[in-house]
């Protein structure tokens, strides 16, 4: 699936990055710690978080993340936003918490 | 130039995890036995029992500096100190517009008072000190030096609550004057994990929660005198002031 499917489906918000909505989707990570994320997140998942700073950019690059969905309606920083148009890593958005759209992801991935 | 001997970390009872005996007056009493020239006040989100410490300090000649443990939206905790009392003062309104409002539960958390100097209860916090501000740590920061103070990202080894745990590395365009490592962190040891932070100026102190504490993590600066400025340009390392953590 890309990421483009995964905004359908589920009803997301592309905040940002949308020149990415063509990445694959294959799996997903839940953290809001981000040396957990540069741990342990494999390439590819999209990333569900409410951390909204720069460095989620960064770290999504460096872990080849396919998306970032931002959950409870939170938005981005502006520099992070800046940073998703410049990687073409897509920010989405819904104002489901982790928990819920963890588990629809999840549902979809795995479906 | 002379060594003073500093400890740039300590809660006092206004902290929920500090200890009640944590009180102006046994701070500084212990700081004295300790030898400590320099102490750094830093409370939860908050500079309310500041006042009274630095002025007890004044009368032992121990050099207080003022300020607070911030903990930012993405629950990154970061030292702030100020130089005037204005500074201070305007800090804390910062604080006090962007704590959210989540009352303190006395019994789960502890209690969050300030003491005058015979120890009388002059304020009670009501909202939970621990609890993140809703300002990122970029704010904060800018918040810190619109105010001409020190801001130090806290107790960096740490996994959660500092800017590497919570952030994965030390974002390059954050403006920070020093960066603090824990009280059983080794600074040598730490820079061979993160070679990247080697220039940068690193201070300790003991993060005492208890009396007993006090002291037990040391920063020795070179300085004229102890002083906000110059403890600042030992920090920023531009002339003869220096700091050295020592173990």
């Amino acid at each position: 699936m890309d990421v483009s499917e995964l905004v359908t489906r589920l009803g997301l918000i592309v905040i940002g990055g949308e020149k990415g909505l063509d990445r694959e989707i294959t799996g997903g990570y839940t953290s809001d710690l981000l040396s957990d994320v540069m741990g342990h997140a494999r390439s590819g998942s999209v990333w569900i978080t409410l951390q909204t700073h720069k460095n989620v950019m960064a770290i999504a690059s460096l872990k080849e993340l396919s998306a970032i969905v931002l959950v409870k309606g939170y938005q981005p920083e502006a520099d992070m936003l800046v940073q998703s148009n410049i990687e073409g890593i897509p920010v989405l958005g819904t104002e489901e918490e982790a928990f819920e759209i963890s588990g629809k992801i999840y549902k979809h991935l795995n479906g | 130039m002379k060594k003073f001997r500093a400890d740039l970390h300590i809660h006092t009872v206004l902290s929920p995890c500090g200890d009640l005996g944590m009180s102006p007056d046994v701070i500084i009493a212990r700081a004295k036995e300790m030898q400590l020239d320099i102490i750094g006040i830093t409370d939860h989100n908050s500079t309310r029992q500041c006042r009274v410490v630095k002025e007890l300090g004044e009368i032992s000649g121990i050099f207080v500096l003022s300020g607070s443990e911030v903990t930012t939206k993405e629950e990154v905790h970061c030292l702030a100190f100020f130089e005037t009392d204005k500074q201070l003062f305007d800090f804390q309104g910062f604080l006090d517009k962007h704590l959210p409002d989540i009352p303190n539960d006395v019994n789960r958390f502890g209690h969050q008072v300030a003491v005058d100097a015979e120890n009388n209860i002059s304020f009670t916090e009501e909202r939970i000190l621990t609890s993140a501000l809703n300002k990122s740590i970029d704010q904060v920061e800018a918040e810190v030096h619109r105010l001409n103070g020190l801001f130090i990202p806290a107790h960096i080894d740490k996994t959660r609550f500092s800017v590497i745990g919570q952030l994965g590395f030390l974002p390059p365009d954050l403006k920070v004057d020093a960066l603090e490592i824990s009280p059983f962190c080794r600074q040598d040891e730490f820079l061979s994990r993160h070679p990247v932070l080697r220039n940068f100026t690193f201070v300790s102190g003991s993060d005492a929660h208890y009396p007993e504490q006090i002291g037990k993590r040391v920063t020795v600066f070179e300085l004229r005198h102890p002083g906000f400025r110059e403890i600042r340009e030992a920090m920023h390392a531009t002339g003869p002031w220096r700091t050295e953590i020592i173990n």
